[in-house]
């Protein structure tokens, strides 16, 4: 069930297009399979690629031995570091600037190096993809191993504080005297949680088929975002950019894994160039858990310290996370604590411990997902140390403005979101006091938690077309990665332009079309969207000019600035024309105009107020009194989150997090092995995440809003806010039903065995 | 994968011969188990004999008052049978709580009992794996080993056998069909099929190369109550912590006979014995079921990630009794 207290026509929208449950305007196509992912396209005489990893995580190939694999049938090139295309060097661990991290070279194959485990070291290109697999197998590799570095919590000692954090933050903020704070209060919590290594684990793996056509490269690819990857096979390649088209039309999920070229993309484009023919290559469920990116593990420090009436006097979050050896990533974990309470002592830092592992990269909600699964954990412990409820508590410490940065919250209606959750979860119902609530053999828990994400908005441009038969087209290189892109961005056009979506085509996915952002951060529908909305307001000025000065023009003259575009008509004061009929009359090549809008962070209104969305999750669990086991009940949201553009692709966002949520407290674990350095549970069948069985009855309420900070439609990012806190509410509901904390995630039934009281049969 | 011939058997006789000839030769089933270990070359038969479309895909009463499953019949439709769900519960549960509705519809009988351990080391094929590779070590022992077995291991190899529906047979005393390449054929006793892994975990068998399952006899349902109870760390599609299967008859408030095997903890569906001698007689009480858990895991040895297991068996244990005792 989804609630939108959104009314349907707000104050801008004429056409009431904005703000409408329409379905996914691509859902058709993919329920009967004519959408086109990556490996399903075929070209004239494709090969297909399948590569072999390294047996190691660190060392160096003493020596490599193709020819059994050269000799088997079909097969058309074994490329390894010895003959494979000359590439840049890797470089540094650290980009000198942010964006750099994204469009740097990544070359594969490059080197006799191993720098982590199953690291590409061969292709294997053939006529068929069996017989490409089978040649892999035949490659005898010996390699010179050294021991390296698998293990975080046994190197913490030599942790480094980095530059700055992922997405260019401070990697430290200190206000007030914390740790003076802290021991001179009377009511305190500290509390180390862990959170695991996890994996995105999208439905499609990660898949390029490359081909050259004289020195063009076209790139069929998975990728949320196309500019990024452009750049990188530009840069490996050592070709200019002009020469590299990427295209990615539907993406079976991506979660933040897809925002850089992986080696199926490098290696497709060198195999490609080297057999002058069409490659393909998709890397292997196993594959991806080494070669395209995780979320790394940490080690979390949370202290907070309060007067006796439950005023925080103290913050402080300490991260200590899992990086890269030979590329640093540090997911802005502590981040969101600079914004959400109110404390006038506050201390957040990021560390980072270098391991011999491939980089983490951006795994949806990076900082908050794990970052709140340990705070708000922490809120729900000085709530029950204080004999406050968590809500109360919450409220207690709102801050009037941005706690860190001192600026005004565009919008937060954080406590609104709380108090109507209460409302509406039957927050009463919780019993205080952990491990009291039983039915039948089932102990019953509620738990809650708050949940912030920045807005974040990203520059993009976008190109908006009318023909003579008043057919509108939209072209970006924006992505929907399973989101709804396609459908919101077809809606601004419709409400922009005053016409039925059906007269809207909106085309994505393919770099020749101006650039965006793409999908990632949640930032896709603000910033695609107002630039296409810039780029429609552009193009009615040129229908408006035209009009006024054009002979064949029913309006021309009309003398006014009053004009209108809507129901398909065009309105000059008191006359009116149709769009259609008008613009064959006056241009019949149609018409063209770009608009653009510039990322965020250099914005005045992103200097001047502090933009989140935020929410409240709430969750009610049950857990078997015999063996532990966790089951979900239900789980209600409620969300301030502007505007909400499409409460039914809005909603899929916010229960697709909430499930995440579930994932990360009860299951999402990749192990890695501290002997060897792999991740031991690399396949679906041992790495979990929740199944259908496992996702209650979920519950969405977006609450009212608009804000008018963050961009013309007063919408704000989504895609991600449903992860935040939400796990902490599920930890939460955990120990409100057994009185057993576990600050190691996911909770799975063997840590809360030990504590489970045997109750009498 | 390698590359393999592939033949489909015209019979049961000649199936097993054609295994029989060539070392190298293996016999697909449903083959949701063995394409997914011949991708990844665990597995890498030169020669199939697909033996899916072999007529031995019926159920049918036995003059005992039992049931002959087929070795092809196909783990829904067994789950499904009127038959087995009224005379055998607990089967039709342990079907129902393994893998997906789409596996289930495509595994076999006969591969279902076949089916190869979890251990994520035998998966990789970089890591020391006695049971993969003769003498190359056991990465599990020392390693991630939180399914692992906690009955029955031995310093070779501390695998599970991953299968719900041969607990539930093990419970059941199921009997298992055999014939081979010459055409004779025996009966074994489903506890005698598996074995233990000792020094030579590849061996998981009593099978012979190119013998082949046809069919497993369920004898006439025994009296009591049955009851399967998988622990796992999802709702559906995870393999078994633990699980329980028990069959409890009661007279009275006393406990006639109790019949308990245990799933996720040993290379083999898990007899409890020594419990089911202590429960037959004993009042049907907490204190009864506590003390058989307790003896059907006294033996267990933990490998440190799965010490949880010894506590979570006793436990699942105790409430499955009480659950097969509850209207028995
Ligand atoms: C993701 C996943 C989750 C799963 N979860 C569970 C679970 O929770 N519980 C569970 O119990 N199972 C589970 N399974 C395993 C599933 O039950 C087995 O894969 C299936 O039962 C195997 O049957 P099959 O007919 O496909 O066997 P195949 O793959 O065809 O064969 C398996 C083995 O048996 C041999 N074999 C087959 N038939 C005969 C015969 N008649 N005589 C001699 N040898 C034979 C084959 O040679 C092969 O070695 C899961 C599987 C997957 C992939
Ligand atoms: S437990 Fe057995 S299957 Fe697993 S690694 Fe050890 S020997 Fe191999």
């Amino acid at each position: 069930m989804t609630e939108t207290k959104t009314s349907n026509r707000s104050r801008e929208t004429r056409s009431g297009v904005i703000g409408r449950p329409f379905d996914r305007i691509d859902g058709p196509l993919k329920v009967r399979g004519d959408a086109t992912y990556a490996y399903e396209n075929t070209l004239e005489g494709t090969a297909f690629g399948y590569i072999l990893g390294a047996a190691v995580a660190k060392g160096r190939i003493a020596e490599i031995d193709t020819a059994e694999a050269e000799r088997a049938p079909a097969v058309l090139l074994v490329m390894t570091h010895r003959n494979a295309p000359a590439q840049p060097d890797f470089g540094p661990a650290v980009m000198p600037t942010v964006p750099e991290v994204f469009t740097r070279a990544r070359p594969a194959l490059n080197s006799e190096r191993v720098r982590y485990y199953d690291e590409p070291v061969a292709l294997v290109v053939a006529e068929t993809f069996e017989a490409a697999r089978a040649a892999a197998g035949l490659i005898k590799v010996r390699y010179d191993e050294e021991p390296g570095l698998y293990d975080l919590p046994g190197h913490v000692a030599d942790a480094y504080a980095p530059k700055r954090t992922n997405a260019g933050f401070e990697t430290d903020s200190v206000i007030g005297d914390f740790e003076s704070a802290f021991a001179a209060a009377p009511v305190k919590v500290d509390a180390t949680y862990r959170t695991p290594f996890e994996h995105h684990n999208p439905m499609e793996p990660h898949a390029t088929l490359a081909a050259w056509l004289g020195n063009e490269l076209t790139i069929h690819t998975s990728a949320q975002t196309l500019a990024n990857f452009r750049a990188a096979v530009a840069s490996t390649l050592r070709i200019p950019l002009e020469r590299v088209r990427i295209i990615s039309p539907f993406i079976g999920g991506g979660f933040g894994s897809k925002l850089i070229a992986h080696a199926d993309t490098i290696l497709a484009a060198l195999a490609a160039q080297v057999l002058q023919r069409p490659v393909k290559i998709a890397l292997t469920r196993q594959q991806m858990f080494a070669n395209a990116g995780h979320r790394a593990e940490m080690i979390q420090q949370v202290r907070l310290s309060t007067d006796t009436d439950g005023r925080l006097t103290g913050i402080a979050h300490d991260v200590w996370s899992a990086t890269s050896s030979f590329e640093e990533y540090c997911e802005q974990t502590a981040v969101f604590a600079r914004s959400l309470y109110a404390a006038p002592n506050r201390l957040t830092r990021h560390r980072l411990v270098p391991l011999d592992i491939n980089r983490g990269e951006w795994m949806r909600s990076p900082g908050e997902a794990p970052g709140m699964l340990a705070f708000e954990c922490a809120m729900d412990e000085l709530a029950e140390r204080l004999g406050l409820d968590p809500i109360e508590l919450r409220i207690r410490n709102e801050p009037a403005q941005d706690p860190e940065r001192g600026v005004p919250f565009s919008t937060r209606n954080l406590v609104a979101c709380m108090e109507e959750g209460a409302r509406r979860f039957g927050w009463q119902r919780r019993n205080p006091t952990p491990g009291s609530a039983r039915e039948g053999r089932n102990l019953i828990g509620y738990g809650m938690a708050a949940a912030i994400r920045p807005n974040y908005i990203g520059a993009a441009t976008a190109r908006v077309a009318i023909d003579r038969d008043g057919r509108v087209t939209a072209r970006l290189d924006m992505t929907d990665i399973g989101t709804g892109s396609y459908t919101i961005l077809t809606q601004i056009a419709a409400d922009s332009l005053g016409v039925p979506i059906s007269s809207i085509k909106v085309e994505l996915g393919d770099s020749r079309f101006p650039r965006t952002a793409g999908s990632g951060g949640s930032w896709g529908a603000a910033s695609a969207g107002s630039a296409l909305h810039n780029a429609c307001t552009a193009l009615k000025q040129r229908i408006l000019d035209a009009a006024q000065s054009s002979e064949a023009s029913p309006l021309r003259g009309a003398n006014t600035t009053e004009a209108s575009f809507a129901d398909g008509e065009v309105r000059l004061g008191q006359r009116s024309a149709s769009l259609a009929d008008l613009v064959r009359r006056i241009a019949p090549d149609g018409f063209e105009a770009e608009g653009s809008v510039a990322a965020g962070a250099a914005t005045q209104s992103y200097k001047a107020f502090s933009q989140h969305s935020y929410g409240a999750h709430f969750a009610e669990i049950a857990v078997d009194c015999d063996t532990g086991e966790i089951r979900m009940r239900r789980m209600l949201a409620v969300m301030g989150a502007g505007r909400i553009l499409n409460p039914k692709t809005a909603r899929s966002q916010i229960i697709g997090g909430m499930t995440w949520g579930i994932g990360a407290a009860l299951m999402e674990q990749t192990v890695l092995d501290p002997r060897y350095g792999h991740f031991v549970n690399h396949d679906l069948a041992e790495y979990h995440v929740p199944v259908n069985g496992d996702v209650p009855q979920m519950e969405v309420v977006f609450l009212e809003e608009h804000d008018d900070k963050a961009n013309p439609f007063g919408a704000k990012g989504i895609g991600e806010l449903g992860v935040c806190g939400a796990g902490a509410a599920v930890a939460n509901a955990i120990y409100n039903a057994t009185g057993v904390r576990v600050r190691e995630f996911p909770i799975t039934l063997d840590k809360l065995l030990p504590d489970l009281p045997v109750i009498a049969i | 994968m390698q590359s393999f011939t592939y033949e489909r058997a015209a019979s049961a006789e000649q199936a097993a011969a054609a295994v029989a000839a060539r070392p190298d030769a293996k016999f697909i089933s449903g083959g949701t188990n063995l394409l997914d270990l011949m991708k990844l070359e665990i597995e890498r038969p030169a020669h199939l004999v697909d033996i899916s479309r072999l007529p031995l895909d019926r159920i049918e009463e036995t003059a005992a008052g039992g049931l002959r499953v087929g070795a092809q019949v196909r783990n829904s439709d067994l789950a499904a049978d009127p038959r087995v769900r009224s005379r055998y519960p607990m089967l039709t549960q342990a079907l129902l709580a393994g893998a997906s509705g789409q596996i289930r519809n495509k595994a076999s009988t006969s591969g279902n009992l076949l089916q190869r351990t979890r251990c994520p080391y035998f998966y990789d094929r970089n890591m020391p794996c006695n049971k993969r590779e003769q003498g190359s070590g056991c990465a599990a022992l020392q390693g991630f080993n939180r399914m692992h077995a906690v009955l029955g291991a031995s310093q070779a190899c501390i695998a599970v056998h991953p299968s719900d529906m041969a607990v539930a047979m093990a419970g059941l005393d199921a009997r298992i069909e055999t014939i081979s390449p010459g055409g004779e054929t025996r009966t074994i006793p489903i506890g005698d099929l598996h074995r233990l892994p000792e020094a030579t975990p590849h061996v998981e068998t009593v099978l012979s190369h190119g013998e082949m399952i046809v069919a497993v006899t369920l004898p006439p349902p025994p009296p009591g109550r049955q009851v399967y109870r998988k622990v796992r760390d999802r709702a559906s599609y995870a393999f078994a912590l633990v699980s329980v299967a028990a069959i409890v008859e009661k007279s009275g408030d006393r406990i006639r006979s109790a019949r308990i095997a245990m799933g996720g903890v040993a290379a083999k569906p898990w007899r409890a014995t020594e419990a089911e001698r202590m429960l037959a007689g004993a009042a049907a009480s907490d204190g009864a079921f506590t003390d058989a858990a307790e003896a059907a895991l006294a033996g267990a040895v933990g490998h440190g990630d799965n010490d949880f297991k010894i506590p979570l068996a006793k436990r699942t244990m105790r409430h499955t009794l009480a659950a097969a005792a509850e209207s028995a």
